[in-house]
């Protein structure tokens, strides 16, 4: 293990706790994920997070999690030619496995390009068929529905997206917007509808007789209300944030990220929390999972990852966060290149090409996912015992 | 029947009204600016400090709209020592932009003008006023003296030329007298080496889409040192990219700045980018500058309740707290601004005094000042 303690050196300290205070605030933190069910960072839980490592073992439903993931592989095809035949494919997600336990917040990191979001729209099926892996939503694979049925599974998992400008239509108003599907699954009665929805509005922090006007007429922020009142209308158990807060201010930032914690509570919703910025992603998560070119690399509680990075890419993401602080000098791992084509990605470890730690191994022999403390899974071959 | 009219609503009528007047002033200006001839004295100037590269001076950029006029920046002053670099952070909207276009004489004429003050640019033997330079004077200057990378490296490029004779285009119209086409190229090759593409030559062949995020960045990057500026604006050169590659383009940023001794005046609303690249930081909040300093007395002594509160609302890795701050409220609507502290309003920190005109500029040290009534009594006892 020396080479773990020498690369473990670098990164994990810049964040770990260092005045009483944090340390307060962190055993807090830890009885309060305890109360919520979840494992204790770092901690021996004695629930596996993961079940067994075989791919082609079916999941078996276990309560505790709203969300089962395995091995779930999303390929979009490359067409080329003159009959525009197949010609490759892009592998956007190639083998994600992951448990996302009820009430609580994970959130999935990665570099552009690396297939957070293809992730989040394979969950919800939103992407056309899945290539491979399993979904289970409340222990029910969500590709096995039919249309019917999957129409009545989706008010149960909704999205807010990116873009709050562009993913309002700019003809309706924000009643209909919010409304719109409410009344097309009929969830409450005609009578009731009106008062519904300014009581979806009034939750979200908007003014109800904002319902008349249209989306140009607001603001970012109140456009990514505008957002989350229309996906929290449906009451959902499980709603995927594909990087609710990356288009606004930072002060703006600031007030979505409290309603959407706010909502959890009163809601006891799961959030899957889609993002590239980390202090974000810490601020909010339970868990955290880092992605890479399609592959969960490093999966844990938001403390182990956060203190602890294992996997040589996390390092590298976690020290290139710029800190607000004049005086910090951090141990910069510059990454080399960009992200490879997901068309064409390397063999064996997918992350060789540009890892420092890189022996002949990892250039021909992909990981497998190991567990290198309760709870804290990491695929690289620098653990393997 | 009298109609409900909504906050803001302006009748037809109005609007022409505004328009016209509108219409009257810009042409006059326009005027003005497009003569023929314009003697170079009254544009040649004298820098207050020979070591500043450009001084903003009391700059006044209005917009001229059918609503109204937009008063984006309003009695902006500061400095950008040379071989240093300036942080300028602020919400979206708040006049950032808008102060580096107008240095750059690239505002959206007519209805945009700078309507007051001075931005004196040091070109080493002289120094120009480049608010009252004419067109033909300021090509000279763009490239040579400044220049900009600008925010978004997808939009910046044009898609339908090769990246070779994007940056050539710069070369040979800002510094191209005596060049050969061979020359032009070996330079731009020689620029992409030195923002970090390793296969230049091929890069040089290439169409925008073929290139990533933040190798478009470097292109964009590469344009903008092409003739040795001596002032880089940097306007939100990373906020499109991801963490690792901002982190890269960051270093570049960096070494170029010492290779070729200029200054850069950054601007972003990413704290974090701030504290690692700047020396001095400008905060702005409405068109206007409410606290300045180094770095050091921003990040550790932030006085203005608007810098206090921009810290607290963002998220810091390692640093934990149960619900973030959010400061309170929304920017006042640009056109009708009020008479006071335009923080007043948001702000958790009032005292008696801020009911009070707009505050003037308070200095807590040599180099931190702040326009805020709470410091008054401070500067008062400091003064005595």
């Amino acid at each position: 293990m020396g080479v773990n303690k020498g690369i473990a050196d670098g990164v994990g300290r810049a964040h770990g706790a260092s005045t009483p205070e944090e340390l307060k605030y962190q055993t807090e933190k830890r009885e309060e994920r305890l109360k919520k069910g979840l494992q204790p960072a770092g901690g021996t839980g004695t629930a596996p997070v993961m079940a067994s490592s075989d791919p082609n073992e079916p999941l078996v439903y276990d309560p505790q999690y709203i969300l089962m993931v395995k091995n779930l592989k999303k390929y979009f095809p490359i067409k080329g030619g003159m009959m525009s035949h197949v010609v490759g494919q892009v592998k956007a997600v190639d083998g994600v496995t992951f448990n996302l336990k009820r009430g609580t917040t994970m959130g999935l990191v990665g570099e552009s390009g690396c297939g957070k979001t293809t992730t989040g729209r394979t969950i919800l099926r939103l992407s056309g068929e899945k290539t491979g892996g399993q979904v289970l939503f409340n222990g029910q694979e969500v590709y096995d529905l039919s249309p019917k049925e999957m129409r009545s599974m989706r008010t149960k998992m909704q999205i807010i997206f990116q873009d709050p400008f562009s993913s309002l239509s700019p003809r309706l108003p924000v009643g209909e917007i919010i409304g719109e599907a409410v009344r097309e699954h009929n969830l409450v009665q005609k009578s009731e509808f009106n008062a519904y929805i300014d009581q979806v509005m009034d939750n979200c922090g908007l003014q109800p007789f904002h319902k008349d006007r249209y989306p140009h007429e607001f603001s970012g922020g109140q456009r990514q209300r505008i957002c989350i009142a229309r996906a929290l209308a449906l009451n959902p158990e499980f709603v995927v944030c594909d990087e609710p807060v990356s288009a606004l201010d930072v002060s703006i930032q600031a007030q979505i990220i409290n309603l959407l914690k706010e909502l959890q509570e009163k809601y006891s919703l799961t959030y899957l929390f889609i993002s590239h910025d980390l202090s974000v992603v810490e601020h909010i998560s339970d868990t955290v999972g880092v992605m890479y070119l399609g592959n969960l690399v490093e999966y844990g509680a938001t403390e182990d990852i956060f203190r602890n990075p294992l996997h040589p890419y996390t390092k590298a993401l976690f020290s290139a966060i710029p800190i607000p602080d004049p005086k910090a000098k951090m141990n910069r791992i510059v990454l080399e290149g960009s992200i490879p084509s997901p068309a064409n990605p390397p063999s064996g470890c997918k992350f060789h090409t540009r890892c420092k730690y890189c022996t002949e191994r990892c250039k021909k022999e992909a990981p497998v996912q190991r567990e290198v403390e309760p709870g804290h899974y990491v695929v690289c071959h620098l653990f393997d015992k | 029947m009298a109609k409900n009219k909504p906050e803001g609503y302006l009748s037809a009528r109005e609007s022409r009204r505004i328009s016209k007047e509108n219409r009257k002033i810009t042409s006059a200006m326009e005027k003005t600016r497009k003569r023929k001839n314009v003697p170079e004295s009254e544009y040649l100037t004298t820098m207050h400090d020979p070591n500043n590269a450009v001084e903003f001076d009391n700059l006044h950029t209005y917009f001229f709209t059918d609503a109204g006029t937009v008063k984006s920046v309003d009695g902006v002053t500061f400095e950008v020592p040379i071989g240093k670099t300036v942080g300028v952070v602020g919400e979206s909207g708040c006049g950032k932009s808008v102060t580096s276009l107008s240095l750059m004489q690239l505002l959206q004429r007519p209805q945009g003008q700078i309507v007051e003050g001075e931005i004196r640019l040091n070109l080493g033997d002289k120094a120009v006023n480049v608010a009252k330079m004419p067109d033909k004077e300021m090509q000279h200057l763009r490239g040579n003296y400044v220049s900009m990378i600008f925010q978004e490296p997808m939009t910046s490029l044009n898609p339908v030329f090769r990246i070779g004779d994007q940056v050539d285009e710069v070369i040979s119209l800002h510094n191209g007298e005596g060049k050969s086409k061979e020359e032009v190229k070996a330079r731009t090759i020689e620029l992409l080496e030195l923002v970090g593409i390793a296969n230049s030559e091929g890069v040089y062949q290439m169409f925008p889409h073929e290139l990533s995020g933040g190798m478009r960045q470097r292109v964009v990057i590469a344009m903008a040192l092409a003739c040795n500026p001596k002032i880089i604006i940097a306007d939100e050169p990373t906020t499109a990219l991801d963490v690792t590659i901002q982190a890269q383009v960051l270093d570049i940023l960096r070494s170029l700045k010492d290779k070729i001794n200029s200054s850069i005046m950054f601007i972003t609303h990413d704290l974090g980018v701030i504290a690692e690249m700047a020396d001095y930081v400008v905060v702005m909040y409405a068109g206007r500058i409410v606290e300045k300093g180094t770095a050091e007395d921003i990040f550790y002594h932030p006085a203005h309740p608007y810098t206090i509160g921009l810290m607290a609302s963002k998220p810091v890795v390692g640093k934990q707290v149960d619900k973030l701050y959010s400061i309170p409220g929304k920017v006042p609507n640009p056109i009708n601004m009020p008479d006071y502290c335009y923080f007043k309003d948001r702000c958790e920190m009032c005292v008696s005094g801020c009911s009070g005109a707009y505050p003037c500029e308070v200095s807590l040290s040599e180099t931190h000042k702040v326009s805020c009534y709470r410091y008054y009594d401070e500067a008062k006892k400091g003064g005595a």
